[in-house]
């Protein structure tokens, strides 16, 4: 015989592999390849031709990437924290509630629940200029006696944007900082108060750093899904107006579907993997540290 | 000068009544032990001490000031838990300088006071540690120093070794009895191990439902109980009580027709036909021979052994009177195998009358 046998762990491997090589590997060396390439959706025969670098160096060079790069940047920076501290107060004041809470915790899901999308419409219509109801709202009450350009100004798009993205997620915050609340030890909270802490400090010195594990969790999930934003973004402004509030993934999502030049818009995925890699990283690290802090091992 | 009074002291959730009306006056420097069965109401009432329970009605004072409205971190109190309940995210050397880190004293002193609070307890080693890295006892010497650097007016000790093993436990009892002596400072200390509470107090308070049963030294409670709860609580093995009714004026018969003279510290307070419960410590039932040579009025009693419990210095003799197990104690032992029989002497004079209705000791 001279066929030789494939090794034991090769064959009992190979399903995971085939798995894995069909559904990451092979999309990934694929898009990966493609960067390398002017491929365009229109014309197929672009794939084979390669270009070297030629797509990440324009990229490096490309003021309306970079301005992307940077908005998403600030979008993910604002848009977390102020998740964090809403959602960290809404955690503490439903852990005082003591009639009705799981109610209100279901209660709390209930933004998760809607399609991105419909959230998109829902808030493009509450912003809007002419027949929106914050418009309506200022202008009847004499707040503002002007209609505001919600969704055309550069600073108030970005604002709107934001508003809808944190409406619809700070419960993930609440939530899982709710069940850090939950698991909290009651002892050492009594041990602050009898050893002088008010009720702030207790907070400060014992609770806080009991639920940073879990804020650190949230962070990571949340990193992820805000840097991946685009759902909202392509309803309420499309990126636009004049690119005013384009993310990485409209601008993305732009460059490949609507002008077909998908090789470039691969290259830009590439690079903007950097982000999430970067903020995940961080965020894990954060996340060992608080706890090791706590004793609860790396 | 720190004495701890309540006065009516009453704890109620929703209806259910935790503590009735509780009068208990602890003075300065005094190692007072709480001690009942569970759901005595033993630990609401230190909680109430603590100020982490609301107190529902009554007044608690402290040192002469009524503490009722004050929130725990003005009753200058020290607390340690069952649970230890140390800070997990801080060392040693933070657990114990947390509490004056809080009250912004200056960094010289705290340094100083978490030292001298090592050294008392040995912790030296130990200070750069995080408590998940700290054995059950160590943890638990690390709540006492927190305690300690404090410098409270009194120390309130929550079932502190109910979490340790039997051999740590003596140990650290050893420790806190040496504590106390060493500061000084008002304790009251709350624990369901009788032991604890005989080793430790100089006073103890049982506790039952809420109501407090009786208030006395170690030995108060060990030789005059006032009444079968106290009696089977105290002491190890718990007292024997066998029903009886009183015969004669100066007789009383156990089941039947086994009569034994009244004692002498009971003779008057009881009326014939009365149902009693004759109670009487292991202790002073002994085999002739075996026994404490000590004067007295003695009734002989011929008994077989049913089951023995060598402990070393003595043996635990179970055997039976008029239908009911009883334990008695041989000293000097020699081995001895179920169905032996031995003439016994019960030593009157130490033996207690319960009635049988109320189960309060009758006393002349």
């Amino acid at each position: 015989m001279f066929r030789r046998r494939l090794p034991e762990w090769f064959v009992l491997l190979l399903p995971a592999i085939l798995v894995i090589a069909a559904v990451v590997l092979i999309p990934l060396l694929f898009s990966l390849y493609s960067s390398f390439t002017p491929y365009r959706l229109t014309r197929p025969s672009s794939l084979w031709r390669w270009v070297g670098t030629a797509n990440y160096e324009r990229i490096l060079t490309d003021a309306k990437f970079w301005s992307a790069f940077g908005r998403t940047v600030l979008f993910l920076t604002i848009v977390l924290n102020l998740e964090l501290v809403f959602g960290l107060g809404i955690a503490l004041l439903v852990n005082k509630v003591t009639w009705g809470q799981r109610t209100l915790r279901t209660v709390l899901m209930f933004p998760m629940m809607f399609s991105p999308i419909l959230v998109g419409f829902q808030f493009k219509f509450i912003f809007n200029d002419n027949v929106g109801l914050v418009n309506n709202v200022l202008q009847s009450t004499g707040i503002s006696d002007a209609a505001l350009p919600w969704l055309v100004d550069e600073k108030l798009a970005m604002f709107s944007i934001m508003f809808a993205e944190i409406w619809m997620s700070t419960s993930v915050f609440a939530i899982l900082i709710l069940a850090g609340l939950f698991a909290m030890p009651r002892d050492p909270l009594e041990a602050a108060k009898v050893d002088g802490c008010t009720a702030f400090q207790t907070f400060r010195h014992i609770t806080l750093p009991f639920l940073m594990p879990f804020i650190f969790i949230a962070m990571t999930i949340r990193s992820l899904d805000v840097a991946r934003a685009y759902d909202i973004v392509q309803i309420m402004t499309g990126g636009g107006p004049a690119r005013r509030t384009e993310l990485l993934w409209t601008l993305m999502a732009r460059t490949g579907y609507v002008d077909a030049r998908m090789g470039l818009a691969n290259a830009m995925g590439y690079v903007s993997i950097l982000l999430s890699i970067v903020f995940t990283v961080y965020f894990f690290r954060k996340l060992s540290a608080a706890r090791a802090e706590l004793g609860m091992g790396g | 000068m720190t004495e701890v009074t309540l006065s009516n002291v009453v704890k109620k959730y929703g209806r259910h009544q935790a503590v009735h009306g509780i009068d208990l006056a602890i003075a300065d420097g005094e190692f007072v032990v709480l001690v009942g069965p569970s759901g005595c109401g033993k630990s609401t009432t230190l909680r109430m001490i603590a100020g982490l329970e609301a107190i529902t009605g009554g007044e608690v004072s402290i040192g002469g000031r009524v503490v009722n409205d004050l929130p725990p971190r003005e009753r200058n109190i020290s607390m340690v838990f069952q649970n230890y309940a140390l800070y997990p995210h801080m060392t040693v050397a933070e657990n114990l300088g947390f509490s004056l880190k809080i009250a912004k004293r200056p960094e010289a002193e705290i340094e100083r006071s978490v030292a001298e609070a090592a050294a008392i307890l040995g912790l030296d080693e130990l200070m750069e540690r995080k408590p998940a890295e700290l054995s059950g006892g160590q943890r638990q010497r690390v709540a006492m120093g927190r305690a300690i650097v404090r410098q409270p007016d009194v120390f309130l000790f929550d079932e502190p070794l109910s979490n340790l093993d039997a051999k740590l436990r003596t140990q650290m009892r050893v420790e806190i009895k040496k504590l106390h002596q060493k500061v000084g400072n008002t304790i009251i200390y709350v624990t369901h191990d009788q032991v604890e509470a005989m080793t430790l107090a100089d006073r103890i308070v049982l506790m039952r439902d809420g109501y407090i049963v009786q208030v006395g030294t170690p030995l108060d409670l060990f030789n005059q109980p006032v009444d079968t709860f106290v009696a089977t609580f105290i002491g190890s093995p718990p007292m024997n009580l066998l029903a009886g009714e009183v015969s004669a004026p100066d007789r009383i018969t156990l089941g039947e027709g086994l009569a034994v003279p009244v004692p002498a510290s009971a003779r008057g307070g009881l009326r014939v036909g009365q149902k009693v419960q004759f109670g009487f410590r292991a202790d002073n039932l002994m085999p002739v021979g075996h026994a404490v040579e000590e004067a007295g009025q003695k009734a002989q009693l011929r008994l077989t052994v049913t089951l023995t419990e060598p402990l070393g210095t003595e043996t635990l003799l179970f055997t039976e009177i008029a239908g009911t197990e009883v334990q008695a104690k041989m000293l000097n032992p020699r081995p001895v195998t179920p169905g032996e029989t031995f003439d016994f002497e019960l030593m009157l004079d130490k033996c207690h009358i319960f009635d049988a209705a109320s189960g309060n000791a009758i006393r002349s």
